[in-house]
């Protein structure tokens, strides 16, 4: 109350900045968004309705591209690989976040937990493709992966898991999983640190063990938390590239094919711009459409 | 206390494990590294020989001087450009509260969540227009355009807590907006403006896709751009290929383990706020 009263003289006093000179401190960083976001996201729907190979003249299609890459089978798959990779960049992390964080803040003095948070986030501040070239050199027929594989008397599976049909989009998802996994722990422990310890001790003199405090407290209090780990992750998943890139490229096969990797490959070596900008629009929609109904559930999860 | 030490105890078993695993890519590339350029080494093994000349031979291959050059050329064409005009809007839009301005702040949370995939075909015919192609610039622009949702965002998320009465008494004495900006709402929102640096560089240095899509040569790219080349370039040569990526990947982790508490905590305000 007293605060609005004190507020109305000011922004009197500050209507000159209201308006025109208010709007000087705007217009730089809206230009440039015009220029380089506004502007490029109108010309990828332009183009989606045209068919156009990025030099000589282009015919007007309509929705045709759209057609076909719900029609097409290879570009249909990348969809359906991005959101199977959800389930590793996205599921494997949080839960695997969950755990890592519930031991940091038990053992949250101790100088494990420290080293732990330092460690696991390490993957975060690296380059994504050091993190492919890296994993690719694990993953290969003669490396780390099978050799420890042998060791524990698994000779038997051992492959080059990122050129196997059956194991290329897995292996490529536990890399994202290994790059996500230290921010989730992270943004969780943020999380777990809020939560009143009262809970905990009163928990605990109900005789509640420790899954029972984990599933009753802890995962209840994190609901926002966890709704910004998905949130993250599941964008990270549909909007994957630089992973992709460098460990398989889509192969073998189309098995790793993602629509960021496909969109590259059609705009940049097959020169078909209208069907890279139509499935541009459709990673952009489906991008939005799975981020905004989670923020949705975070929000009502804080009231 | 039995069961509490024992779940202690499987608790750091699994940190150990999970932190195990999270280091073994590291500790796999450093002793390929080792090898004799051109074998093809087995799993995990120490070398008889270590190649400590691989670095060397690597740092000269990649011609990582030009590359680490490159890459802070276009982190200072980003970064001040970025803070300077998203701290400039979040300040009108969230301390000064221009009319229109949620109109403005809806339309830069739009790009928020953006893929950068769904604008680089458009981009590239851009930049080819404006004669951009192939030049640092041609990362460097579009960037600070994509990153300014963010900016303004975080930026705007500081400034709309800022009480009014700060900047009443200071035009009682007689500033105009641009000093109330500079010399009162700037030396404010320093922690603000320094957690959004971090995240800046962190992600313009780490850009690929531009990278690769925009500027041909691998002297011109971010340093993981450079590191698709190298890889074309030395993808047989796994030794050097390892050397290679363990000294493109060092400098962000040095200015990590520098600057760690500054780092963690800008990235999670910024997965929270994001």
């Amino acid at each position: 109350m007293s605060r609005s009263a004190h507020r109305r003289p000011a922004t009197t006093r500050l209507r000159g900045a209201r308006g025109l000179v208010g709007w000087l401190f705007v217009l730089p960083a809206l230009g440039f968004y015009a220029v380089f976001v506004l502007r490029p996201i109108t010309l990828t729907f332009q183009y989606s309705l045209y068919d156009w190979n990025g030099i000589g003249p282009s015919t007007w299609v309509g929705p045709a591209n759209y057609g076909k890459v719900f029609t097409d089978p290879d570009l249909f798959d990348s969809l359906v690989n991005a959101f199977q990779l959800i389930v590793f960049f996205s599921a494997v992390p949080v839960v695997l976040g969950l755990a890592s964080a519930a031991t940091i803040r038990r053992i949250a003095a101790s100088r494990l937990a420290l080293v732990a948070r330092t460690v696991l986030f390490l993957p975060q501040v690296i380059p994504l493709v050091a993190a492919g070239i890296a994993w690719s050199w694990l993953l290969a027929s003669t490396g780390v992966v099978n050799q420890l594989l042998t060791l524990v008397g698994l000779g038997g599976v051992t492959r080059a898991w990122l050129g196997d049909f059956a194991t290329a989009l897995p292996a490529v998802g536990m890399i994202g999983a290994w790059v996500l996994l230290g921010l989730c722990t992270l943004l969780l422990l943020a999380g777990m640190s809020k939560i009143d310890p009262a809970l905990y001790e009163a928990a605990r003199l109900d005789g509640a063990g420790p899954w029972r405090e984990f599933v009753s407290i802890t995962v209840p209090s994190l609901r926002q938390e966890i709704a910004v780990c998905v949130t993250v992750t599941v964008i990270a998943a549909l909007a994957s590239f630089d992973i992709i890139y460098i460990a398989t490229q889509g192969g073998p096969g189309n098995t790793t094919m993602v629509p960021g990797l496909q969109i590259y490959y059609l705009a940049f070596s097959e020169r078909e711009v209208g069907t890279a900008s139509a499935l541009a629009m459709v990673l952009m929609v489906l991008v939005i459409a799975c981020a905004l109904p989670i923020q949705w559930f975070a929000k009502d999860g804080n009231k | 206390m039995i069961t509490a030490r024992r779940e202690s105890w499987t608790g750091r078993l699994l940190l150990v494990l999970m932190m195990a695993v999270t280091l073994l890519p590291f500790l796999s590339l450093f002793v390929t590294a080792l090898h004799p350029s051109g074998t093809y080494p087995a799993g995990l093994a120490w070398p008889d020989d270590p190649q400590w000349g691989n670095f060397l031979r690597a740092f000269e291959a990649a011609n990582m001087g030009a590359l680490l050059w490159s890459s802070v050329l276009i982190v200072l064409g980003v970064v001040p450009i970025s803070i300077l005009l998203g701290t400039m809007a979040g300040f009108a839009i969230g301390h000064l509260r221009v009319i229109g301005g949620r109109v403005v702040f809806l339309l830069f949370v739009l790009g928020l969540t953006l893929p950068f995939e769904g604008v680089i075909t458009p981009l590239y015919y851009q930049l080819r227009d404006m004669g951009l192609l192939n030049t640092r610039w041609a990362i460097i622009l579009p960037l600070i355009g994509l990153f300014m949702p963010f900016s303004v965002f975080w930026m705007r998320a500081h400034f709309v807590n800022m009480p009014g009465e700060l900047s009443e008494s200071a035009r009682m004495d007689g500033a105009n907006v641009w000093q109330l900006f500079r010399r009162i709402h700037v030396p404010l929102a320093m922690p603000a403006i320094s957690s959004l640096g971090i995240l800046l560089f962190l992600w313009t240095w780490n850009q690929f896709l531009l990278a690769i899509v925009l500027v041909d040569d691998p002297a011109k790219r971010t340093m993981s751009g450079a590191l698709g080349a190298f890889q074309g370039q030395w993808g047989t040569d796994i030794p050097l290929l390892c050397a290679g990526s363990l000294l493109i990947l060092t400098p962000t982790l040095v200015i990590f383990l520098i600057f760690q508490r500054h780092f963690v905590k800008a990235l999670l305000q910024g997965s929270l706020k994001g």
